[in-house]
């Protein structure tokens, strides 16, 4: 009954949030929209038992990525007028997007109602007393323990490339050397001049 | 509790309801009776560092400042500014009260005793308080005004930098204990040589403790690390456009958050319910009470600290989470679990 009703809670609050997020007019309500969703989405995963995938998906969309995504968004300075002047053109575009979606929707409609799809059972269910941390963990560092470790040289590369593209040394910034500042010595930095009245100091 | 109320015929998704509302209740209402005292107990240990007597006019002591201040709070006029953005500016402060409130479902304060014994309870603590920046995000943009907007930019970097730090921290516990669940880890912490109890008193552990100390007075925008709220650059930060009760909501937000991050060190490294020495009459005290003195240390190194440390600059905060704090947490990640091997499951493999 409590599962039921917090299912159809969390779904109609994501579907909602994800309409709003394409209808809002502001772009910063439509992250914030894009938010509540996410936040739905984990609840959701929460109910069919695997909260870890669930804790990740709060930490990394909702805690990193929508936080940059809000960043970048309230940084712009976007005119409204302008955005909405390009609607007609992009029309066709997008619903031609959509159209893909549908069909992939309709199409995975019918394998479900055509009967019991063989890849999964090539994921054999874990028992109930393995909690989905070590389920994953399990699988994960052993038999796709190539392919994961593929993943990660794959981000850091991209990550390496965003760095190279986009840095670029700037002459003449004064940065603070924290160890040169804790080797200084009061010898050092003050000195002690003892100087007749009228005359300018040397150092 | 949910036995007990099934015991008077209730169903048990109803008595499961109620017993969670009833557990809700009993850790939220003495949380914000906590959260008063320890504003009071900040001023006063800020007062003796600044040779001042401290809030000592209202109650014996000065103890009932806090209810006062929230008196005149409540009492306030909340303004909202015409440029604002009304929904947002007022759903901020709301935001960051209930991420901090939220937090706390996962503490277990005894043995056992604890609201949602989930073994994904440390992840869970983790999402929840990557949520706390949206708070001030939020606020800072709906002011729609200058210096919260500043705050609000300060936070949300400084709060994702130094997230990622405490994350290594976390994995380091968790790799210990073998666990993500709080009871576990807390139990895990037993027996150190025999006879203490505290994840700190292990030597590859106890540099995580003082780290975790250091990252949680960030993520929390404690002094030294309260740029987004700098009086004198910022005037009073995000908080700057608020008034009234939504002021009210974001201090109490703000303690909330500084007595979880108590407790968490407490949990995590010093053992957290289970007395500090492993002797039988130690046992005797209630586990709640040694949490409970565990924050109060952790909490009074909080005010020690902001009482007697100057403000950092922003790029020495941003030096210090991304290339102090990450690489050496980076690096005590690959020690413990080196160490792991080595010791605990290299006979397995």
């Amino acid at each position: 009954m409590i599962q039921v009703f917090a299912f159809y809670l969390f779904a109609a609050l994501m579907l909602m949030a994800g309409a709003l997020t394409i209808f809002a007019r502001n772009p910063v309500h439509s992250v914030l929209w894009l938010i509540v969703a996410f936040f739905n989405a984990a609840g959701l995963m929460v109910l069919v038992g695997a909260e870890f995938i669930a804790m990740l998906l709060v930490i990394v969309y909702v805690g990193a990525v929508a936080v940059l995504f809000l960043f970048v968004v309230m940084m712009l300075n976007i005119d409204f007028a302008e955005l909405r002047a390009g609607f007609v053109s992009y029309l066709p575009f997008g619903m031609l997007i959509a159209l893909g979606l549908l069909a992939e929707i309709l199409l995975g409609l019918g394998v479900w109602k055509a009967g019991p799809v063989q890849l999964s059972l090539r994921a054999a269910p874990t028992p109930a007393d393995v909690p989905n941390i070590e389920a994953i963990g399990a699988l994960l560092y052993t038999r796709y323990i190539f392919l994961f470790e593929m993943a990660g040289i794959v981000l850091l590369v991209a990550m390496i490339g965003a760095i190279v593209l986009t840095h670029r040394a700037r002459g003449g910034v004064k940065s603070q050397n924290i160890d040169k500042q804790n080797r200084r010595r009061p010898g050092e930095a003050v000195v002690n001049v003892n100087q007749p009245i009228g005359q300018g100091v040397e150092l | 509790m949910t036995a007990f109320f099934q015991s008077f015929g209730i169903p048990f998704e109803a008595a499961w309801l109620l017993s969670t509302i009833i557990g809700i209740l009993v850790i939220a209402l003495p949380l914000m009776l906590a959260v008063a005292m320890i504003i009071y107990a900040d001023r006063k240990i800020w007062a003796a560092m600044a040779l001042r007597r401290g809030p000592n006019v209202v109650g014996p002591f000065g103890l009932l400042q806090s209810f006062a201040d929230g008196l005149k709070v409540f009492l306030q006029e909340t303004i909202i500014p015409s440029a604002a953005n009304k929904g947002l500016f007022l759903i901020a402060p709301i935001i960051t009260f209930t991420v901090a409130l939220m937090a706390w479902a996962v503490v277990p304060f005894g043995a056992g005793v604890v609201l949602a014994n989930i073994n994904v309870g440390l992840l869970y603590i983790l999402a929840i308080s990557s949520l706390g920046v949206y708070g001030v995000v939020i606020a800072g943009w709906a002011s729609n005004s200058k210096y919260p907007f500043f705050s609000a930019m300060r936070a949300s970097a400084q709060m994702i930098s130094y997230e990622v730090s405490i994350g290594f921290i976390l994995i380091c516990v968790v790799l210990w204990a073998g666990s993500f669940n709080l009871s576990v880890i807390v139990e895990s912490q037993r027996g150190y040589y025999g006879f203490l109890n505290g994840n700190g008193f292990n030597p590859l552990l106890f540099p995580m403790a003082v780290m975790f100390l250091i990252s949680a007075m960030a993520e929390t925008a404690r002094a030294p690390f309260d740029l987004t709220e700098a009086e004198s650059e910022l005037v009073a930060g995000y908080q700057t456009e608020y008034s009234s009760m939504a002021f009210a909501l974001y201090w109490l937000g703000e303690y909330a958050n500084v007595i979880l991050m108590c407790a968490l060190n407490a949990i995590l490294f010093w053992g957290g319910y289970l007395p500090p020495v492993d002797w039988a009459p130690l046992y005797l005290v209630p586990g709640i009470i040694w949490l409970f003195i565990k924050i109060l240390v952790f909490f009074f190194i909080f005010s020690w600290v902001k009482a007697t440390v100057p403000r950092y600059r922003y790029d020495q905060l941003m030096r210090l989470g991304w290339k102090v704090f990450l690489p050496t947490s980076l690096f005590f990640v690959f020690l413990v679990s080196g160490f792991l091997m080595l010791t605990r499951y290299g006979a397995a493999s």
